[in-house]
């Protein structure tokens, strides 16, 4: 007697080993992972929030959305897959295993006549010559028979072909668990459980590793893990770092990375061609520290841990800079030192500024041409830093080294922005005849020095009023309306100019007096750098074309000075060079088992399509001198009716004959 | 007696009935071979010296089961030749010779393809609507000549690309335009095989409605985009391995594909449309199938050997990368489909409504994932 307990865990034996449920679990599975597509996974939680707000961060957090692949629901949803496809496989196994071996011999008489494929044909002579040409017709067709003396004096001949598809299924079913097993011990279950009881616990803390406490450490005994590595050249790291959502967890290794060098090689168009990695591998067990070289797609695999080449970054270069006064008439650069990584600060009290040197890249391969549709170089190297207020307002900059050739002529560029969802604005300084920023200094020290204006005033109406005969009333006009302008512009710019435009210009003559106002502070421009280059013991500029688009640039970037939000303009003019390597080290055990259950997958899948299971079952009955011919296949399909159809022919064929 | 017993008796197995063209042809590929690997062994490594020889094998094995192949891969590598001797190592003669500039330089090339299989499929219709035998060979023709053209194309794009700089010299299969020539290529191909194993010339109406899809897309980024150029690899994509994942997933690509049109096809006969010039639905049907599963078996072979790539190149054999993902999706979603012919033995409208949606979800994991979703595999975007 059946208890109810009994059918109870016989009708989940039922459910789990059915196809349905296994189907259903492959929907889910497939859904939940087109969740971890769509929603970008492992990021900072910062992001989620900002995202979707705290209310559905919250939510998504509890379901795990923002590492679906490693949710527990999910590898539960996995673990249920094997399980179910396991039972699939005790159960089916030995039907499969008896189809494969079985000839069906037993079949009768009335079950063939039963087929929807069977025909009967008479034949006249010998029966043992009919059973021995029937034997041979299977046999040259690839069917492996049986023969079988009936009680009736029949003889049966039960033949079958392409057997083999049914280990197809065999293998594939085994191939889907083994290597759902292999992914499973390579995903991170024995963390999760360690994690569910309290073991282990998520550093969240920007700390150094050696001051993450035990319960934040993996020994370096863990069968599995992936995790990342950051090397600055010349130095060793024996950890690893293992993102799990908002945290890490550090993994000890066996052993102690060296970075020797790092290199990156460019083709001829400046795309980057390779990533290389010099390391040294020094462990207790090594008599001599092993040397290799990591690069994309050669990673080095050193006790059962692969080490490969993942990224890269800077590792604390250091760079000289020249610090250029953009306020008053300083015109002399200060020198500065400092590292990637590290900042210094310029100036003193509230108006101190830090400036936080972020990264330094030699190779920036840019697309200078107007339309974009020129060709891609490389413009030398570019510094990223940050810098930041009393009040921790920040803004950030990236300013090329070498001047950059925009339309033909060379400029110092540098890019401020405000916050980081905003695209970089560019101030862009002429290079002067030497390709320095010296011109533009000095011109700059002395147009926007206020002291500095009635001095060019009075130059430029001795220039442009020589020889008018004016009166000293008209001189000293000019003089102070030419004072005011200068003032003007080196308050603010051109935008101070409009301003003092609006101002004293009625509506209808403002077009010409801008003209006019152009005209007179391009020449003043003009004036201040001669004065300038004089001053500093240089030639007098050449009245040239070249000149003259120096000044007209020089005039626009100083103008936007007062949007740079700097009070100096840091030009890098020399570093040491120091990168960073980024390894990523996995130690994957399951990797074995998932090529093995990938190998047994295609045998299986080639099995299944491609070897078609047939049988043939040749009665001869030798009282009514009939043979019945009758066929089955597991699949009926066009190829077996045409099979089918072309063997009863034959066998007409051969009887007739 | 013994007569009928002989005259019915099968084919003499596969090898016996090779003729001596067959042999001829292996042995030309295996000279090619061995003087590819002569002259050009230290641009190898131990695999791709591996891939070499074993092409040989593979192809030899298709010109035996598919005799056309024969012809045409001595017309590629005839032609291919003959477009590569015309360079004499000068990249810039691909603008100054008259065969260069007009037939064989790359991209001449594949838009002689692009137009040959637009033809085709003009043809194609044509011997549809007007059932017309002569335009239906005519188109067949065609296709024929636009697989020619498009495989030269690729060939001397190849040789093209070691002129650049040897340094950026890879096998053009590594950006989206020419992944989509590859798509166009072997799509066709496939079909052609298909065309000559059921003798029905109708369904290249609808199979090449795919190709020209492709073809216009190969057009807009040519010219749209002006993305046809060849660029050196990153350093990711420097790997063996390509030379063999990537011709695999687009066999399965391209099966597809073809499944889903033979299933608007048999769509189209059971709601009466066309349905007394195409085949019988029982042939649509077995077609459709012919193609799953021959797409389901090179995708399954394409996504393990990716997962072996990436785990050289990414570090894990498996990192749920969107591309990676859509991957598993596009296979459980022809193994579902596999599952309920095979195994359910079901038949009708469903597989075939399955088969063309098939196709949007293996087109969002080709194109979609690299437009919409970032990734690893960032390699094609648009």
């Amino acid at each position: 007697m059946k208890t109810p307990n009994l059918s109870t865990s016989r009708a989940l034996y039922e459910l789990f080993s059915s196809m349905r449920f296994a189907i259903s679990l492959l929907t889910i599975l497939g859904i939940a992972s087109i969740i971890g597509t769509v929603l970008k996974q492992n990021e900072p939680y910062v992001n989620y929030v900002a995202q979707f707000g705290q209310f559905w961060f919250d939510i998504f957090e509890m379901l795990g959305l923002y590492d679906v692949y490693h949710a527990a629901w999910f590898l539960a949803l996995l673990t249920f897959l094997v399980a179910s496809t396991s039972l699939c496989i005790y159960r089916n196994t030995p039907i499969m295993l008896h189809e494969l071996k079985t000839f069906r011999e037993h079949a009768t008489e009335k079950s063939l006549r039963a087929f929807g494929h069977q025909q009967e044909y008479a034949f006249g002579g010998n029966v043992d010559d009919v059973v021995k040409r029937l034997a041979a017709f299977l046999t040259v067709r690839g069917f492996r028979h049986r023969s079988v003396p009936q009680a009736n004096g029949d003889i049966l001949l039960a033949a079958k072909a392409g057997s083999y598809q049914r280990l197809g299924y065999i293998f594939t079913h085994v191939a889907i668990v083994v290597i759902c097993i292999g992914g499973l011990m390579d995903g991170n279950v024995p963390l999760k459980i360690e994690e569910l009881l309290g073991y282990k616990t998520v550093e969240t803390r920007d700390v150094p590793s050696t001051e993450v406490p035990p319960q934040s450490r993996l020994s370096p005994a863990n069968l599995s893990f992936r995790g990342n590595m950051t090397l600055p050249e010349g130095m060793t790291g024996n950890v690893a770092f293992v993102r799990i959502r908002d945290g890490y967890l550090v993994q000890e290794l066996p052993f102690m990375v060296t970075l020797k060098q790092f290199r990156i090689e460019h083709y001829a168009t400046g795309q980057p061609k390779s990533f290389e990695s010099d390391v040294e591998i020094r462990d207790p067990e090594l008599k001599e520290p092993l040397k290799a070289t990591i690069s994309v797609n050669h990673p080095l695999i050193y006790k059962g841990i692969a080490i490969y080449q993942s990224d890269f970054q800077d590792g604390g270069s250091q760079l000289d800079f020249n610090v250029w006064p953009l306020r008053g008439a300083a015109h002399e650069p200060g020198k500065m030192q400092g590292n990637v990584f590290k900042d210094f600060t310029l100036g003193e009290g509230d108006s101190a500024l830090k400036v936080e040197l972020d990264d330094f890249r030699l190779f920036n391969v840019l697309n200078l041409s107007p339309d974009d549709k020129g060709k891609s170089q490389n413009v030398g190297p570019s510094v990223t830093f940050k810098v930041r207020d009393t009040q921790g307002q920040a803004r950030e900059y990236l300013s090329y080294m070498q001047p950059l050739m925009l339309d033909g002529h060379a400029y110092f560029v540098s890019g401020m922005r405000a916050t980081q969802n905003e695209d970089f604005k560019y101030l862009r300084i002429p290079a002067d005849g030497e390709n320095s920023l010296g011109d533009y200094m000095r011109l700059r020290g002395m147009l926007l020095d206020p002291a500095m204006a009635p001095v060019i005033a009075k130059r430029m109406s001795g220039k442009m009023l020589e020889g008018q005969n004016a009166n000293p009333e008209m001189v000293a006009k000019f003089e102070s309306s030419m004072v005011h302008l200068l003032e003007a512009f080196a308050r603010d710019g051109y935008t101070e100019v409009a301003k003092l435009l609006e101002q004293s210009v009625p509506e209808a003559e403002r077009d010409k007096a801008a003209e006019a106002y152009f005209k007179v502070i391009t020449s003043a421009a003009y004036e201040g750098l001669a004065m300038s280059r004089a001053q500093a013991g240089l030639s007098a500029p050449e009245p040239d074309e070249r000149t003259q688009r120096f000044v007209g640039d020089a005039l626009n970037s100083m103008s936007d000075i007062s949007f740079y939000g700097t009070p100096f303009y840091l030009e890098l003019n020399g570093f040491e060079q120091r990168q960073a390597s980024g390894f990523q080290l996995t130690r994957s055990p399951g990797k074995n088992l998932v090529y093995g259950g990938s190998v047994l997958l295609v045998l299986g899948i080639f099995a299944m399509i491609y070897l078609r299971e047939r049988r043939i079952w040749l009665l001869v009955k030798p009282e009514s001198q009939h043979v019945l011919f009758a066929m089955s296949a597991n699949r009926k399909n066009r190829d077996f009716e045409n099979e089918y159809a072309r063997y009863a022919e034959q066998l007409q064929a051969l009887f007739k004959g | 007696m013994e007569s009928a017993l002989t005259t019915d008796m099968p084919q003499p197995s596969f090898f016996k009935r090779l003729t001596a063209g067959d042999w001829l042809f292996a042995l030309a590929l295996l000279a090619g071979a061995v003087f590819a690997y002569h002259r050009y062994a230290d641009f190898m490594d131990v695999y791709e010296k591996g891939f070499l020889f074993s092409a040989v094998v593979v192809f030899s094995w298709l010109g035996w089961f598919f005799k056309p192949m024969r012809l045409l891969i001595v017309g590629i590598a005839l032609l291919s030749l003959f477009g590569i001797n015309q360079y004499h190592g000068d990249l810039a003669r691909a603008d100054q010779t008259f065969f260069l500039k007009y037939l064989f330089s790359s991209q001449s090339a594949i838009m002689w393809m692009n137009v040959l299989f637009v033809l085709a499929t003009a043809g194609y219709w044509l011997a549809l609507l007007a059932r017309s035998e002569f335009a239906g060979k005519v188109a067949s023709a065609l296709t024929w000549s636009a697989v020619l053209m498009g495989f030269v194309g690729l060939m001397v794009r190849w040789y093209e690309s070691y002129l650049i700089a040897p340094d950026v010299g890879h096998i053009p299969i590594s950006n989206l335009y020419e992944v989509f020539v590859l798509f166009c290529l072997i799509t066709a191909l496939i079909y052609l095989y298909y065309e000559k194993f059921y003798e029905t010339r109708q369904l290249g109406a609808f199979v090449m409605l795919v190709v020209s899809a492709a073809v216009i897309f190969i057009l807009w980024y040519t010219f749209g985009r002006e993305a046809s150029g060849i660029q050196p690899l990153v350093p990711a994509l420097q790997s063996y391995w390509m030379k063999i994942h990537v011709p695999a997933n687009f066999i399965g690509y391209g099966a597809f594909s073809l499944a889903a049109m033979v299933g608007v096809a048999w769509l189209c006969v059971q709601r009466g449309i066309f349905a007394s010039r195409l085949p019988k639905p029982e042939v649509l049907d077995d077609f459709m199938y012919k193609s799953i599963a021959v797409g389901f078996a090179f995708f399954t072979i394409a996504t393990i050997l990716g997962a072996m790539w990436a785990a050289e190149a990414w570090g894990g054999y498996w990192s749920w990368d969107p591309k990676e993902t859509w991957a598993l999706v596009v296979w459980l979603n022809y193994a579902a489909w596999l599952h309920l012919r095979l195994v359910k033995g079901l038949r009708g409208p469903i597989l075939a409504w399955w088969a063309v949606i098939g196709l949007l979800v293996t087109t969002f994991a080709f194109l979609g994932v690299n437009m919409f979703l970032s990734g690893l595999h960032s390699y094609g975007t648009l």
